[in-house]
């Protein structure tokens, strides 16, 4: 018993980098569960990936400027993302091509940039610190820019909430009771950037949207309501990040796959046994007679 | 008619998907009337209702509002372009309807709740305000929607194709839901298609065909001749079309 309480507790007891990069988690996942769900919902979950992989160029020329600093990355990161998220919207608008379409063909200019940049001006272990992060190297600085993202991203969504779920409901009643919601969007929007901009330091760019949708995926079949569903998908994204570090730690992995694997293991989980919908309550007769 | 006027339309052009839908219409919609818009298929029905709402712009001629502001008009839009799989409770969207009173951070008390529980009664659906709308018929659904608008207390409703795949029980109980706005003196304005309920229910009619063909009280605008005419320049419309198709490579 005591053993396993030592598994549990006592790698974030004895060093103080996991206690970092567990607070790191909590705060991602405070941010990330609620903007996932939105994105699901606002059926967006493939821009969510596109925008996870438009960071990169920022960073890598952030990278390039200020070396391995926080604060050059995170800006350039944000900087490359809404760039993206902006000129695929632009294009839809004038041009009537299909939005996901637009975004794929910026995402994937973008991506190549950020390769090239790196790989043509840093070392492959460089780029593989991009790409996959290193939670287990958050520093301050690093834990302050997501505590700081976490807590505005959900500030703004308290702000934002209703006109954000009735622009993405109904969107012709908010046109009609208060004109176009498009400022909701573009916030929402904004708020997508950053949390992926505080994600990749953490976990890479491929992984950052890992945890912004794999719990708002598996929230779905837990919960009925959108509030239910973001406070089940926070509790998803923590859960996640504590038990992928123990793993990572335990077994000596990479923390950031560890991770997104843990979060895409509760979702099999809640696919299959999910109160709501999932595949058990749907295949099995359920005594309906009965109250 | 000499009432006031709630809307009126001076020499109208409003244009949708770059072709003048609705053109050169002039008129007015009385207030407290109780108007069908009826027309054949792309006559330009929908595209005036929202014009009169401010979402899309008008090419030529004007719309005079005259009275009402932004939150005197309620609009039911075709029910394709609402989300019906996304998890929110009856009760939730019927709320919507106080928004010129909740706004975007306003709270909702008991008093706004117990005015939307009423709604969903008088809408018959009394009890279903703690489901969600993903489990509810097209049917119950429209109902729904009437309810969020009775609480809008709104002095112009517009409806589009209000009954348009709806069961015939569900479209009686609504019609009465319209009477009732009637008899409050609400103008209200409907695209509808069919012709029989429009003679039973509303007293005054616009038959549209892009241009107004007649305005005025049902019984003399829905004529043969009239009907016969407004199907007559849709034909031409597809006629024209052709020829631009044939002429062009």
């Amino acid at each position: 018993m005591s053993g396993l309480v030592d598994g549990l507790f006592t790698p974030f007891v004895e060093f103080s980098f996991m206690r970092r990069a567990l607070v790191a988690c909590l705060a991602l996942g405070l941010g990330c569960g609620p903007v996932g769900v939105l994105l699901t919902l606002r059926r967006m979950s493939l821009m969510g990936d596109a925008l996870s992989h438009a960071v990169l160029p920022g960073a890598a020329i952030g990278f390039l400027l200020g070396g391995f600093s926080l604060p050059a990355m995170s800006l350039g990161g944000f900087a490359a993302g809404l760039a993206v998220a902006l000129l695929a919207g632009l294009v839809t608008r004038f041009t009537g091509q299909r939005e996901d379409a637009s975004f794929a063909a910026f995402y994937l200019i973008s991506l190549a940039l950020g390769v090239l940049i790196v790989s043509t001006h840093g070392s492959s272990v460089d780029l593989l610190h991009v790409l996959f992060g290193t939670i287990l190297a958050v520093d301050d600085a690093s834990l302050l820019l997501v505590a700081s993202i976490a807590s505005l991203s959900l500030l703004t969504l308290a702000l934002i909430y209703r006109p954000l779920i009735v622009e993405c409901f109904d969107p012709g009643f908010l046109q009609a009771v208060q004109g176009r919601g498009t400022v909701y969007h573009l916030a929402f929007l904004i708020l997508v950037v950053l949390n992926l901009v505080a994600g990749f330091q953490a976990l890479g760019t491929l992984m950052a949207v890992g945890l912004m949708m794999l719990p708002a995926a598996a929230a779905r079949f837990w919960a009925q309501e959108v509030w239910s569903m973001a406070a089940t998908a926070t509790v998803i994204a923590v859960l996640s990040g504590y038990l992928g570090l123990l793993w990572s730690y335990h077994y000596d992995l990479p923390s950031g796959p560890a991770i997104i694997l843990t979060a895409g293991l509760i979702y099999l989980l809640s696919l299959g046994l999910g109160r709501r919908d999932g595949l058990l309550v749907r295949f099995l007769p359920r005594p309906h007679l009965q109250s | 008619m000499t009432q006031q006027p709630a809307i009126r339309l001076d020499n109208l052009t409003v244009c949708y998907d770059r072709h003048p839908a609705v053109h050169h219409l002039s008129g007015a919609f009385p207030d407290g009337s109780l108007t069908a818009i009826v027309g054949p298929n792309g006559a330009g029905k929908s595209t005036l209702l929202k014009a009169i709402m401010g979402m899309l712009p008008t090419t030529t001629g004007r719309i005079d509002h005259v009275a009402l502001t932004r939150a005197d008009i309620a609009y039911l839009p075709q029910q394709a372009q609402i989300d019906r799989q996304f998890p929110i409770t009856v009760l939730d969207v019927v709320l919507l309807g106080h928004w010129q009173r909740i706004g975007m951070l306003g709270a909702v008390t008991a008093a706004l709740r117990e005015q939307a529980n009423a709604a969903l009664a008088a809408v018959g659906l009394a009890d279903f305000g703690r489901r969600l709308i993903h489990s509810l018929s097209a049917g119950q659904f429209q109902r729904v929607l009437f309810a969020r608008m009775l609480l809008q207390e709104a002095r112009l409703i517009l409806l589009d194709e209000p009954f348009t795949a709806i069961d015939a029980r569900t479209t009686a109980d609504l019609l009465e839901v319209v009477q009732s706005w009637h008899a409050e003196r609400r103008t209200v304005i409907a695209v509808l298609h069919d012709l029989e309920q429009v003679r039973a229910h509303f007293p005054e009619t616009l038959l549209l065909a892009r241009s107004g063909i007649a305005w005025g009280r049902t019984a003399e605008v829905l004529t043969p001749t009239n009907l016969h005419r407004a199907r007559q320049i849709a034909e031409d419309w597809d006629d024209s079309a052709l020829l631009l198709c044939a002429v062009q490579p």
